[in-house]
This record gives structure tokens, C-alpha cells and sequence, in this order.
């Protein structure tokens, strides 16, 4: 599946507000749970996660990955990403406060592969993320996933 | 072969992703050896020579293998070769 397919236009939000890490996962979460590709169980497995195990889904300066296990309620391999206005802290010692949370769900260990993949060609990109980061035009953040995809 | 082992706490997304640029530094270095992925859970099991992982996991792994590597950075290509580099070293003889 190509990274365009799994995070499609209708699945990126910019500029929104989020008051703290939980509605942070909470808003990305809710994209896929609109479209029922993920349950509810799924975002509250991200949460919990986060808690039991700390603030190891923010994988870089700015940037958290937020993820459970197929096991927790995915209906279809998908993802989304928001741009939060304000950086929120996730408690994380070098990487806060975060900026972009992508919510990655996956049906199996493999479906989500070539995505990665190409979400890596991204984040490897300083042009791009810097669009990613800052960009108030979602349309130019689609032309970045389709870049890569 | 020493055998590297990246671990997330679920084992799909960021260990994938670390494995990744793990790939890349061993490539790069031209080191002989086996890079995997895996969950946390599993990672207890396996008889990694060197664990990689972010520092809330790997703290958690101290003792399953003879090497930690802590990553802050997943993205950190330099930051990532260096401490392969080191931990490698560990190995020599």
C-alpha cells in the first residue's frame, strides 16, 4: 500500500488545537474513527500504552507516531497526520513539545511496510517536513506524501 | 553473526522505522550483521547481542543483551552511527 493511499487528503488536518497530549491522540485518532477504520479501543490502547510505557511514540524533535497493535481495533491498514497548532508536551526529555502526530493503524505486521517506508523518505527530507511543520494549506502537505509515494 | 535487535513497544512502528536507519549506519559502516525487529514482550526472549531502542524501552531490557542502545532521535542518522560504532567495538576480539 503506498504511504497516499494510507494517508490520504481527507485524512490530514493543519492548524488544529489541541490542549494537551491525550486530545492530541484523541483528534488523530478520531480522523480514522470517523471512517471507522479504526475502533475507539484502538486510541484508548495508544493512551494507555503511552502511560504504562512513557513518552516513546514522540520519535523526534517534534514529531510522536502514534501507534498500538493491529489486535486493538483496526478495521482497515490506514493513517493520518495533524499539524497542532500549539506544540504540546508529551513529556518527553528532548524531543517536546510535538508538533505533528501521525496515528498509524495497521491490520497486520506487514500491510503497513511500504508506507513506512516512504513516510521515512519524508521525514528524511528537511524541505518537506519543514512544509509538514508549518504549512496553514493542506494540499501542500498532499503534494509531499504524493512525492514520496 | 551479532545479532542487533530493535525494539518498540509494540514492535510495528517505531522499531520498524529505527530498523530502518539502523540499516542504513550498518550498511554504511560495513558491519556484519543481523538487524530484526520486535515488541518489547519478545525482545526478553530473543538473545539480541545489542538491543536498540528508545530510552523508556530500553530501560526496561537492561540485562537481555550485553549492549544498549539508547535512542532519542529516531531520525538521527550521526547520532545513531556513533553508538553502533561503539557498541560494536564492545565486540571486537
Amino acid at each position: 500500500m503506498f504511504l497516499n493511499q494510507m494517508l490520504s487528503k481527507n485524512h490530514i488536518q493543519v492548524n488544529v488545537e489541541a490542549k494537551d497530549w491525550e486530545n492530541a491522540i484523541d483528534l488523530g485518532g478520531e480522523i480514522l474513527l470517523n471512517e471507522k477504520l479504526i475502533e475507539l479501543t484502538y486510541i484508548e490502547a495508544v493512551k494507555k500504552m503511552k502511560k504504562e510505557n512513557g513518552p516513546y511514540i514522540v520519535i523526534a524533535p517534534g514529531i510522536a507516531l502514534s501507534h498500538a497493535r493491529p489486535e486493538n481495533g483496526v478495521n482497515k491498514t490506514s493513517m493520518s497526520l495533524i499539524q497542532l497548532k500549539n506544540p504540546v508536551e508529551f513529556g518527553h526529555e528532548e524531543n517536546d513539545p510535538v508538533k505533528l502526530v501521525f496515528t498509524l493503524a495497521t491490520t497486520d505486521n506487514k500491510s503497513h511496510l511500504d508506507s513506512l517506508r516512504q513516510l521515512m523518505g519524508v521525514m528524511t527530507e528537511s524541505s518537506d517536513m519543514d512544509i509538514l511543520f508549518t504549512t496553514k494549506d493542506v494540499d501542500k502537505i498532499v503534494e509531499v506524501i504524493n512525492k514520496h509515494s | 553473526m551479532l545479532k542487533i535487535l530493535v525494539v518498540c513497544g509494540n514492535g510495528l512502528g517505531s522499531s520498524f522505522l529505527m530498523e530502518m536507519n539502523i540499516k542504513k549506519v550498518i550498511k554504511e559502516i560495513g558491519a556484519e550483521v543481523e538487524v530484526e525487529h520486535s515488541d518489547l514482550t519478545s525482545a526478553k526472549g530473543y538473545h539480541a547481542d545489542i538491543i536498540v531502542g528508545t530510552k523508556d524501552i530500553t530501560s526496561q531490557l537492561s540485562g537481555y543483551a550485553k549492549e544498549l542502545i539508547e535512542l532519542n532521535n529516531i531520525l538521527d542518522l550521526e547520532d545513531m552511527r556513533e553508538k553502533v560504532v561503539k557498541a560494536l567495538e564492545k565486540f571486537e576480539n
